[in-house]
């Protein structure tokens, strides 16, 4: 297979493997494309949003106190009513409820600081960035273990999530980052593991002599199974999944009260007792070790590596990627025990990830960010991303399942879709195009890959917005 | 460029659909008018949805031992019959099938027992017999059969669900800025997805439904007070309506503006049917049924917009409605008994609910397995004894009278053994 000439390859290193090219981002890397690449991947991990730094405990224990805050508000207003049993409702405008109202005001207030101050650093990193391969790369394994505002408890800790589990272990080993995936109080929350009880523990019996049920939940455990580890197709059964779930129970967080609230805690005494048997393999009886050690033999499944490395290879270069570029990461990951810097090196040096013609359309994330790149710009607010993200079906956190966005054409060339970002791309020219060269800028983004309808359509232009428009809505824009 | 705001009646439509977690999608746009024509509404619910707070089947010994703190009270269900209710929040579908114009199917299931939502899914929006069986979905392929160049297809909504993607191009709208003519930009763009196969055909329908959809809005009923339109989103965004941690249970959360704001979506999907060039057939999603943990509220608040939604169709398609058969169905049913966090796991048979002024009056749809532990699916789950593609195939066939050949070569491939239902209609 032969490699395109290096302008092809610049322009693809920084359209396909990175963001979208910033001004001068292709001239960078012309003298050597697969080396410019090469040079992002670094064992310390991706690149940390400036954002608040908190980490997830950090934020729990404020959440805490503001929930606090708003149960004594409560009980003030039941005391005003006079009655004590009736219920409050979640939405009341009577007066003795301002209290309450307030405070709940201060939570919801909280939650939208944390979560747009986290989505727009990261989104400036994204526009920022002259490593935007290691930003996507760290991008594609935040989706890969997806975790979603869909759970209010969950939203808070989305951008700690991807600092202390994902990003650290970007280029580390596959199974460091599972278990710091799957122990942190995002995922734990999110997929319900935090309240799994074993029904055979001793917090069992005792919540069942008080007569209260308790039990397991196999939420996570399946997810993993299903979607972070080996796959759906890996012939795992039922009993798999329930044995599974039974050696995860202990897996929690820090609640309200605790001191630390919020961080990874296993509770021996809601953990399973007894031994295991997932996928064929035995585990003995154990405590917080049960779990870990299956998760250990799940990242070193070689249906994991056929799974991860099939997926790596559709986000980066086809929705069908040639079943030889899955093999050789494949290969790659078994060889090297899951190092993820040697999957993505192996990714730059494979020639199916250089094929000229671009395979896949850009997300609306992508879209938006590639288009304030192009420009040397960045999202100065999260109002700027917002809007346009959600009506693009892409709200930002808020992916609709734990199969976290879709990553194919289908789910984003919609009709409607192209539309919008033609609707949303005339605003954006409104707003920079009037002071720039658009013949200039339509090379500096696209390099050798502006095709020449596209150049002669921006060089006829009426206006520089029109022009500005006419590049980013190119067909070689919207894909990658 | 001129800045045109959208219309508040379309903004409403969209605000409603979004924070409610729900897509829309129609197609069958045939090109002659339709009214008096058969329309069929598919509606998925996503996420699970629990068949056995669905249509609790009260009158069964085996309910209130396997269900317990979170089973529905008998003397809060809406009574159907000896052994069936429907769920507190269904008092619309209550309402119909008095009227013997909501049937229900209690023991239903695709054909995928792996438990898994996104194969499930697969399953049930491709109408085959496994997963990967095929990649495109059985309403689009109802399509083709009906004939090629009579019917179009629309999603409403920015992704189009596999329901309908397929060789027919599915289009897709969501309210935004609007069009302006005056612009040459969509001419141009259109000149330069000329020869891309992907961008060009998507593109243009794009802006013919963009067009379409203006015309249809304005002809809409009137837009409600901005005030109550914020008071709609704020009342039913996802995160109010969520599980909360350490609360178990939820709280059947104050919902009238969300419920107003279902039906709302409900009456204009009905207004674009009635429409001259409007959709026959639509599929709609509604997310969030996957309660592995407190279940009792978050039922409640999903299932109140499902009823209203239902409501605002039958309300809207006015004398259509007897023309109309509504499918509400979901991928698979959940566990029988509770597990230990308030809620149910994946499980396997669920409820279906048809609705339609089109509908004959009847019992239930399909066997009832009883809850008995003997007879629970894997000791775990409801036993599905009704295959949900002869339901779909009934419809099709008796409802909108495809070619029953063509349904079973061509829509509902390898579905021998999954005989229609007959006589719903």
């Amino acid at each position: 297979m032969s490699l395109p000439s290096k302008d092809m390859m610049a322009a693809i290193a920084a359209t396909r493997f990175g963001l979208g090219a910033r001004p001068g981002e292709i001239e960078a890397a012309r003298g050597d494309p697969r080396g410019f690449l090469e040079d992002q991947v670094r064992r310390e991990g991706a690149d940390i949003p400036k954002d608040d730094g908190e980490s997830a405990p950090v934020r729990y224990a404020a959440f805490a106190e503001l929930r606090q805050e708003r149960r004594a508000a409560r009980q003030d207003a039941r005391m005003v009513a006079g009655d004590d049993m009736k219920p409050i409702p979640l939405v009341d405008a009577a007066p003795s409820a301002n209290a309450k109202s307030e405070a709940q005001k201060d939570v919801q207030r909280y939650i939208r600081q944390k979560t747009t101050n986290d989505f727009l650093s990261r989104a400036q990193l994204a526009a920022d960035t002259e490593a935007a391969f290691r930003e996507r790369w760290a991008l594609f394994f935040a989706n890969h273990f997806t975790v979603s505002q869909t759970k209010q408890a969950t939203s808070i800790v989305i951008g700690p999530f991807e600092r202390e589990a994902i990003r650290p272990h970007a280029f580390g080993r596959f199974e460091d980052m599972l278990l710091a995936a799957s122990t942190h109080a995002a995922m734990l929350t999110y997929l319900d593991q935090a309240q799994s009880v074993g029904p055979g523990s001793p917090a069992a019996r005792y919540q069942s002599r008080k007569g209260r049920r308790t039990g397991l939940n196999e939420n996570l455990a399946r997810e993993i199974m299903e979607l972070h580890t080996v796959g759906v197709d890996a012939g795992y059964s039922q009993a798999d999944v329930t044995e599974f779930a039974r050696a995860l129970t202990g897996f929690s967080i820090g609640r309200a009260q605790d001191p630390d609230v919020g961080a990874f805690v296993f509770r021996a005494n809601t953990h399973e007792p007894g031994a295991r048997s997932i996928l064929g393999k035995a585990y003995a009886q154990g405590g917080e070790d049960q779990g870990v050690s299956v998760l250990k033999a799940l990242a070193a499944d070689p249906r994991t590596a056929r799974h991860v490395c099939g997926k790596i290879a559709r986000h980066f270069v086809a929705d069908d990627p040639p079943p030889a570029l899955v093999k050789r990461l494949e290969t790659r990951w078994i060889e090297t025990d899951g190092r993820l810097d040697e999957v993505a090196k192996a990714l730059i040096a494979a020639p199916e990830a250089w094929e000229p013609t671009p395979a896949k359309i850009k997300t609306p994330y992508e879209f938006v960010i590639s288009t304030w790149r192009a420009v040397g710009g960045r999202p100065a607010a999260f109002e700027r991303l917002n809007p346009i993200l959600t009506s693009l079906g892409q709200k930002p956190f808020y992916p609709p399942s734990p199969k976290g966005w879709p990553d194919e054409a289908g789910a984003w060339a919609s009709p409607d879709g192209l539309v919008k970002r033609m609707q949303w791309t005339q605003g954006f020219a409104a707003a920079v195009a009037d002071t720039r060269d658009p013949d200039v800028l339509a090379r500096s983004a696209l390099g050798a890959r502006l095709s020449e309808p596209t150049a002669r359509a921006v060089a006829r232009a009426e206006t520089r917005r029109e022009a500005f428009a006419l590049l980013v809505m190119s067909p070689e824009f919207q894909r990658r | 460029m001129t800045d045109r705001s959208p219309s508040p009646s379309r903004r409403s439509f969209m605000a409603a659909a979004a924070s409610l977690g729900v897509a829309v999608s129609f197609v069958g746009r045939q090109a002659h008018a339709a009214d008096g024509a058969k329309k069929l509404i598919v509606v998925v619910c996503r996420g699970g949805m629990d068949g056995l707070s669905v249509a609790p089947p009260i009158g069964d010994p085996g309910y209130q031992a396997l269900r317990g703190a979170i089973a529905i009270k008998p003397e809060e269900a809406l009574k159907l019959d000896e052994t069936f209710a429907l769920h507190p929040s269904l008092t619309s579908v209550h309402a119909l099938a008095k009227q013997g114009q909501a049937r229900i199917a209690p023991a239903i299931a695709t054909p995928d027992r792996a438990r898994s939502h996104f194969e499930a899914q697969d399953v049930l929006e491709t109408g085959e017999a496994k997963v990967y069986g095929a990649d495109s979905g059985w309403l689009n392929r109802t399509l083709e059969v009906m004939g090629p160049g009579k019917t179009e297809a629309l999603s409403v909504g920015t992704t189009a669900p596999l329901i309908l993607r397929g060789k027919v191009q599915a289009a897709s709208w969501s309210p935004g800025k609007g069009l302006d003519e005056a612009a040459r930009l969509p001419t141009l763009l259109q000149d330069l997805y000329k020869g891309d196969p992907l961008l060009g055909p998507a593109f243009a329908r794009g802006l013919e439904t963009e067009a379409m959809a203006q015309a249809a809005m304005t002809a809409l009923a009137p837009a409600p007070a901005p005030a109550a339109e914020t008071g709609m989103m704020m009342a039913s965004t996802p995160t109010m309506s969520a599980p909360r941690m350490n609360q178990p249970g939820g709280r059947p959360a104050d919902n009238r503006q969300g419920r107003e704001a279902a039906r709302k979506l409900g009456s204009t999907l009905a207004g674009f049917m009635r429409q001259a060039d409007g959709p026959q057939i639509a599929a709609l999603s509604l997310d969030g049924f996957d309660t592995h943990a407190g279940q009792v509220g978050q039922i409640a608040t999903r299932l109140t917009y499902l009823d209203a939604v239902l409501d605002g169709l039958h309300q809207g398609l006015g004398p259509e409605w007897k023309n109309t058969v509504v499918v509400a169905v979901t991928e698979f049913g959940r566990t029988a008994r509770a597990n230990g966090t308030g809620g149910t796991d994946h499980g396997t048979g669920s409820t279906a609910l048809v609705l339609g002024g089109a509908l004959k009056r009847g019992g239930i749809i399909g066997d009832w397995p009883t809850l008995s532990e003997t007879a629970l699916y894997e000791n775990r789950d409801l036993a599905p004894t009704l295959d949900m593609r002869g339901l779909f195939k009934g419809v099709l066939v008796d409802h909108l009278g495809v070619d029953r050949a063509a349904v079973e070569k061509k829509v509902f491939v390898d579905s021998a053994g999954a005989k229609a239902v007959t006589g719903l209609v």
